[in-house]
């Protein structure tokens, strides 16, 4: 097509393509210019950015814990792109996933440690657990023959309550009564003591290698998934997904390509779960069920369900986030930093921002001045962790010596209330109302949420509950996802 | 009725009855479709046109009787065996693939073909020049009258030599309905034989050269389209003068 003038519009002939681009109006400020920037990555670019990025952190730190979280949250990744397939692209609701990432990690523990003197290595036990989970995944996928939506979700349920029961009492199981019992699963102690990954005589053995290995994999693996979707089974499975009868009517063999998603997903948790399972070096039931579940579930949909990259950066949010959460003063960082980017990001124009942060430190200075003269045990409590941010907001905060967690306790009933209220204000007065929440919120959040080692604990799941309801509020669709394009 | 060309029929029912559970829905229907041809099939609602179809596109299995392709009998084969006989369809509200783009939806067309040629896209975009610009858009976000080409483009990019066509009328304004009748004899004038299932005589019997009316799990009547037109009942009840 030729770009015709645009002075030369002619009745009745339709221009919005060629005129798309200035028709489209994106983001203005810091926020456009990103997201422009962002959009015009293509996908192998991001991969490998991500990759190279990913590759540096073993080079930058040897510090176990760090490289921990990092094969963490490759293994998160993994799971949540296998889930990808069968959620994401073919549309079928299997609540069962994380019973092939527990089938793989058992199958790991039964061919590669002294449980049955099994020392299988890697390159022998890897393709034969990939296939066996794709064989399980192939079986449980009957279901989908005729099972849809929620009643496709119950029976895959099951299927994950089956597996947890099976492997929790499977220390003593006969074959019909014949060759006697044997201990398959080592029932609620599991299988201690794996071998560690070894493949090709190369035997890794250190957390920097098993963030290797798990990079990867996962390198693979969405490679191989970026393929997948742009080819025509790929496709057919995003057809089965928006209309399955208009597929087949395509000729698509819908039952097959329902199949071929099932096992290809849980080929992939097979494989994550040898990994996994391997560093751990034990497998036990408790691993394999529901909170897993929900978890992976979490970062698919905070990502955007049927988006690679956002499967990954939803593995990343997440279990970054949680770890993040674990020590108080990263945790005061975040709350901060998360404080001030959604004031940055949603109070305009400038001059109310400036007003509004202004405001929160004259208030807090104000009503610490007024509780130090009137209680003067309400500004003498110590820190959480006390690192230096910590110690400096001392002289703003409130922070009782004594009963703090009790006035935290109604401080944050209030606080729930001063949050619904806010969103029932408007104009000037929501501004107004801000300053002594925003004020609220840092009070209940160091007098209670983070005072305690066990606060701690449960903030953490609070917080990540926060911030998967913001996010989702603000982009329902998930941080890379599309959105819904309904036909009316 | 015209004189039976030699050979048989690209798509030939024979005595179909079709049950859903206790009730007796296409009783004894017989219709055939022959290469090059643009047939109707007309009827009012529960009149069993849509069952009709089920049965030509093997989504339903009929008690008795036989469906057969070129002749070949594909009563009991799946429908994916017979669109790759030669049958394609545009479905009743025509059902796209909203969230993949209008090329992604051609190419899902083709795909007992691997996807489709070159000369496949070309054939659909001369036919319609504004898929040819909308190609990398998604297909839930056009109008009616344009998904109406995405889904009849569709349906060509599997080389049919029998297209169905499901109330290609329904919910689209008169305008666009007499685009879309004036669409389905350009894609005949290609020398795709059509089968159209309608409710709206008037337009489908002028474009049409046979067409059967269907009533109650029967065909009532079959004759030449401009004889249909001019019979005195069929009047009556479709055209209302």
């Amino acid at each position: 097509m030729e770009p015709r003038p645009p002075e030369s519009t002619r009745i009745g002939v339709d221009e919005w393509v060629a005129s798309a681009a200035g028709r489209t109006s994106g983001h203005a400020g810091a926020f456009g210019l990103l997201r422009r920037l962002v959009d015009r990555v293509p996908d192998p670019a991001r991969l490998a950015i991500f990759v190279a990025a990913a590759a540096l952190v073993p080079v930058l730190t040897s510090d176990q814990y760090v490289l921990r979280v990092g094969f963490d949250t490759l293994i998160f990744a993994l799971l949540a792109i296998g889930l990808n397939v069968v959620v994401g692209l073919a549309g079928l609701l299997d609540l069962g996933y994380v019973a092939f990432f527990g089938f793989g990690a058992y199958a790991y523990a039964i061919l590669s440690s002294d449980h049955y003197g099994l020392h299988w290595p890697a390159e022998a036990s890897v393709p034969v657990i990939v296939v066996a989970t794709a064989i399980v995944g192939l079986l449980l996928g009957l279901s989908s023959w005729r099972l849809l939506g929620d009643y496709l979700a119950i029976v895959t349920l099951f299927f994950l309550q089956a597996f947890v029961v099976i492997t929790t009492n499977g220390n003593d199981v006969s074959f019909l009564g014949f060759g006697g019992s044997t201990d398959l699963t080592g029932g609620p102690n599991g299988i201690p003591g794996l071998d560690p990954f070894t493949i090709f005589g190369l035997e890794i053995d250190s957390e920097r290698g098993y963030f290797y290995l798990a990079l990867v994999a996962a390198s693979i693996v969405t490679a191989i998934l970026y393929l997948a979707v742009r080819s025509r089974t790929g496709r057919a499975w995003q057809a089965v997904r928006e209309d399955p009868l208009a597929a087949q009517l395509m000729g698509m063999p819908v039952n097959r390509l329902k199949l071929l998603a099932f096992a290809f997903g849980a080929g992939i948790a097979g494989l994550t779960g040898s990994i996994q399972s391997a560093l751990s070096a034990g497998v036990f039931p408790d691993n394999y069920d529901v909170p897993l579940l929900i978890t992976v579930y979490a970062m698919l949909i905070l990502g955007g369900v049927g988006s690679l990259s956002g499967a990954i950066l939803g593995a990343i949010v997440v279990n970054v986030s949680l770890e993040v959460l674990r020590d108080a003063n990263q945790a005061r960082w975040l709350f901060l930093f998360a404080i001030l980017i959604t004031l940055v990001a949603k109070v305009r124009p400038w001059p109310k921002l400036v007003a509004v942060l202004g405001g929160l430190v004259g208030f807090g200075y104000a009503m610490h001045a007024i509780v130090a003269a009137t209680w003067p045990a309400g500004t003498k409590g110590e820190p959480a962790g006390g690192d230096a941010i910590g110690r400096a907001i001392q002289s703003w905060l409130i922070h009782p010596s004594h009963s703090a967690l009790e006035i935290g306790n109604y401080a944050f009933v209030i606080l729930l209330l001063a949050v619904l209220g806010l969103t029932l204000v408007r104009g000037v007065w929501r501004t107004v109302a801000l300053v002594p929440t925003i004020y609220l919120a840092a009070f209940v959040w160091e007098n209670r949420l983070i005072a305690t080692v066990e606060a701690q604990a449960a903030t953490r799941f609070l917080v990540l509950g926060a911030l998967l309801i913001v996010l989702m509020a603000a982009r329902p669709q998930g941080l890379l996802g599309s959105s819904r394009v309904e036909i009316v | 009725m015209t004189a039976e060309p030699a050979g048989a029929p690209l798509l030939e029912l024979e005595g179909i009855d079709t049950f859903y559970g206790q009730i007796h829905i296409l009783q004894g229907v017989s219709l055939n479709v022959r290469e090059g041809e643009l047939v109707c099939l007309l009827g009012g609602n529960a009149s069993g046109k849509s069952t009709t179809l089920k049965t030509i596109l093997g989504l339903v299995r009929p008690r008795a009787g036989a469906v057969r392709i070129a002749g070949e009998d594909v009563t009991t084969r799946p429908t994916s065996y017979r669109i790759a006989r030669g049958l394609a369809i545009v479905p009743e509200n025509r059902r796209l693939f909203a969230p993949l783009s209008v090329l992604d939806n051609l190419r899902l067309g083709a795909y007992l073909r691997g996807g489709g040629e070159k000369e496949d896209y070309e054939r659909v975009y001369e036919l319609f020049p504004l898929l040819y610009e909308r190609r990398s858009q998604l297909a839930g976000t056009l109008s009616g009258g344009e998904q109406q080409m995405v889904a009849m483009g569709r349906a060509l990019m599997s080389r049919p030599k029998l297209m169905l066509m499901d109330e290609p009328s329904m919910g689209l304004a008169p305008i666009l309905v007499e685009r879309n009748f004036e669409i389905i004899a350009q894609v005949h004038a290609a020398g795709v034989a059509i089968l159209v299932v309608e409710q709206n005589a008037n337009v489908s019997l002028s474009i049409a050269d046979r067409g059967y009316v269907l009533q109650t799990g029967r065909v009532v009547l079959a004759d030449e389209a401009s004889k249909l037109l001019a019979h005195e009942d069929l009047r009556k009840a479709y055209l209302g003068r």
